[in-house]
């Protein structure tokens, strides 16, 4: 866990050069397509005094300059299966985005959606020596907190500090400077599968690119398509993608909870594609087309040519009606919401104060999914689009982009991790120079 | 049926391209948007070429030569066409014997290319003559070069250490005269300091109206003040404070009683409240004895 706890810092600090040099690019590899934003930082933007607007969620700070989407290759539930198709995909739109942004980026912030997401809750605890509570102590109760078994092969995504306890009180967002005897905190530690990761940081130093950063796809989506009253109160999104559909819990602006489904879009074109005999490209397009999850008497008399190119003057004239398709399509994204309602209750959603659950991601675009959605999921069930950036064109505006958005979001204002806060001097090597400098800089 | 050997040729699929640029492509595109690669190649290397090509033509001192025989031939063609050449000098506003002087002093060379002439130092030289108060030197179209002098005009004459000259109005000497009847329309004007002096002595030639047939000239007395000379050697020695006004007093007491018809030397008003008469000698003893003063003698 070192390893990574190290990778991670060294990222902060690729984060913090790139944004020196004010150009950075968003990567997100998913199942049916990877994209890419290229942000450009111009500082603190003079219209935060103007008129009064406050910062924005950080999104006056940035400007999308480059945006480019292109179909995933090699990618198969969020996680890479051939990594040269996987490297090719990311050069393409790499590319693009370069040419369209006029500039040259050296710094990725990338996100993905497989590796099997965990989440734990950790506690620890710490006895103040004076009642003062100082950076190294918070330090010190974070690396207090007991590390549960995740695992052998698996590594830490994140690890965010989620609430802050001083003796009685709690609920405290920063304790620093605070009175007590006694600091304890929560942590939230999210944990992937280390090779889908590896593979993942390889496919892209193949491109030339430094990893300034990496994010689950689950937690970003939510960053952005939640409003903050919902991110306050508690709520969960569900990002339903191509190959997984990725949950996360938010409550007082902290992510709590993260899990996926391991099924998206792509499964529900593969069933059209087995149901209806035809190709997959086919089934993408009738899908897109003429999809639907709510069946009324008009979508019976609504014929869909499904064509092919076979010579067989039977097959190629074949047509459906629109009900056949939805019978094909309602099931899978039942069971998608089910499987989702199931990761709910075992990560103990309904003991939440607000149930608001907030749908987004390319599969939440069928129609009609709202109200089969209020049917599995409860009554509060909003689509959720992606955050309105500055710079981002209209194409790029749709839920499909809402995991991209919202890693625009956390490039610009990462929350504080585990690696952020200063590491406790015990950790230091006995006879290290660092912890010669690290006394002098705390005793001067 | 178709024979076998003509069967229709089966149209080849071209491979699908794969829309990713290869990793060549894709660094080079990389490299192109760096910078300081890009102005690099924007600016660096075409001036470098342009430099270096430069270089290499002129490396061969006969093509330099070449170079500049072209050029300075060029410059020659166009320097010497007829519309740019000056043919004729005309001089205007002067005297015919100023003209002279300022063609003298132009010294031009006709005909000469106007891209030749310098304008300015030909002005400063034309301005350089006594005669000549300001000119304009100006080329009209039809190779004319016209210089419009303002002459000064000559007012009095000055008889100086050096000679006779003829000074203007500001007292700058036009010509040099070898005799005062040259010009007997002029006053005359003499003494040290005379010639700085001239705006009051025309002021006062101009308030001696009544008295100008009978005016020889006016003398400077120290510098300080003018003594009008009057034939039969009468002077009126003027003061140098207000001598117009003087002078008017005494063409008034002229005109009333003909003083200066008399038999007087000088009239004296250098002192205004006190103005005294010197008499000639003879005048001088008739009046001494017509007072008693002397015993008048026989007429023997």
């Amino acid at each position: 866990m070192t390893d990574l706890y190290q990778a991670q810092r060294a990222m902060r600090n690729m984060r913090r050069a790139a944004m020196q040099r004010g150009v950075i690019a968003i990567l997100e590899v998913g199942s049916s397509k990877v994209a890419c934003f290229i942000l450009r930082f111009d500082g603190e933007a003079a219209m935060r005094e103007a008129d009064g607007v406050g910062p924005m969620a950080g999104q006056s700070q940035f400007r999308v300059i480059g945006v480019n989407a292109t179909r995933s290759r090699g990618v198969r539930f969020g996680e890479i299966s051939m990594m040269n198709e996987t490297e090719r995909a990311i050069r393409t739109t790499l590319q693009a985005a370069q040419k369209m942004a006029d500039a040259r980026v050296d710094h990725a912030i990338v996100c993905f959606s497989g590796g099997d997401p965990r989440s734990y809750g950790l506690a620890g605890e710490w006895e103040l020596q004076d009642t003062v509570v100082t950076e190294e102590d918070v330090a010190r109760v974070l690396s207090a907190c007991d590390v549960p078994d995740i695992g052998g092969g698996r590594d830490v995504l994140h690890a965010q500090p989620v609430n802050f306890a001083l003796d009685h009180r709690t609920g405290l967002g920063d304790p620093r400077g605070q009175i007590g005897h006694r600091l304890a905190c929560d942590m939230h530690l999210l944990s992937v599968e280390a090779p889908v990761v590896q593979n993942l940081i390889h496919c892209i130093k193949r491109c030339d690119l430094e990893i300034a950063g990496l994010a689950s796809s689950a937690y970003v989506a939510g960053i952005s398509a939640m409003v903050e009253d919902e991110q306050e109160l508690g709520a969960a999104c569900i990002d339903m993608g191509g190959g997984t559909t990725g949950i996360s819990i938010f409550i007082k602006k902290h992510m709590i909870y993260v899990d996926s489904v391991r099924m998206g879009g792509d499964h529900v074109t593969s069933d059209i594609s087995k149901g209806l005999q035809v190709p997959l490209a086919v089934a993408e397009k009738i899908k897109t087309k003429h999809g639907g999850v709510q069946a009324t008497g008009m979508d019976d008399r609504d014929m869909i040519e499904i064509g092919g190119d076979s010579g067989d003057w039977e097959k190629d004239r074949r047509a459906v009606s629109r009900t056949e398709l939805i019978g094909i399509m309602r099931p899978r994204v039942e069971e998608i919401l089910e499987e989702a309602r199931a990761r709910l209750d075992a990560a103990g959603f309904e003991s939440l104060p607000s149930q608001q659950i907030v749908l987004t991601g390319g599969a939440s675009q069928v129609p009609g999914l709202d109200a089969l959605a209020a049917r599995i999921l409860g009554q509060r069930v909003r689509l959720g689009r992606p955050l309105r950036v500055q710079g981002l064109p209209q194409m790029a505006t749709g839920p499909e982009f809402s995991s991209a958005v919202g890693l625009c979001l956390f490039a610009a204002y990462p929350q504080d991790e585990w690696w952020d806060f200063a590491i406790p001097m015990e950790r230091y090597p006995a006879r290290s120079l660092k912890r010669a400098l690290r006394w002098f800089k705390d005793n001067w | 049926m178709r024979s076998l050997s003509l069967r229709r040729a089966v149209p080849v699929l071209p491979l699908r391209r794969d829309p990713a640029p290869s990793r060549l492509t894709y660094r080079m595109h990389r490299l192109w948007l760096t910078p300081l690669f890009r102005r690099l190649m924007r600016l660096g290397v075409p001036v470098f070429l342009l430099t270096f090509a430069v270089g290499i033509y002129l490396s061969d001192q006969g093509r330099r030569d070449a170079l500049t025989e072209t050029v300075a031939s060029l410059r020659n063609d166009v320097k010497n066409r007829p519309e740019f050449m000056v043919t004729l000098l005309a001089v205007e506003g002067a005297a015919p014997e100023v003209a002279e002087t300022v063609r003298a002093a132009l010294a031009l060379p006709l005909p000469v290319s106007s891209f030749d002439l310098d304008l300015a130092a030909a002005r400063a030289r034309v301005e350089a003559i006594p005669a000549v108060r300001s000119a304009e030197i100006r080329v009209q179209p039809g190779g004319l070069l016209q210089v419009t002098v303002e002459a000064r005009e000559p007012s009095v004459v000055w008889r100086g250490p050096e000679g006779l000259f003829l000074l203007d109005a500001e007292g700058k000497r036009t010509a040099q005269l070898g005799a005062r009847l040259e010009r007997p329309d002029l006053p005359l004007i003499v003494g040290d300091g005379a010639e700085r002096a001239v705006p009051e002595a025309l002021q006062l030639i101009a308030a001696a109206g009544p008295l100008l047939p009978r005016l020889r000239g006016l003398a400077r007395i120290s510098e300080r003040r003018w003594d009008l000379v009057l034939d039969r050697d009468q002077r009126i020695l003027l003061p140098a404070d207000r001598p117009v006004r003087a002078l008017e007093r005494l063409i008034a007491i002229d005109e009333a009683q003909g003083l200066l018809a008399r038999d007087i030397l000088a009239v004296d008003l250098r002192l205004p409240e006190r103005p005294a008469l010197r008499l000639a000698p003879y005048a001088l003893t008739d009046m001494r004895r017509q007072r008693g003063i002397i015993p008048s003698e026989t007429d023997l």
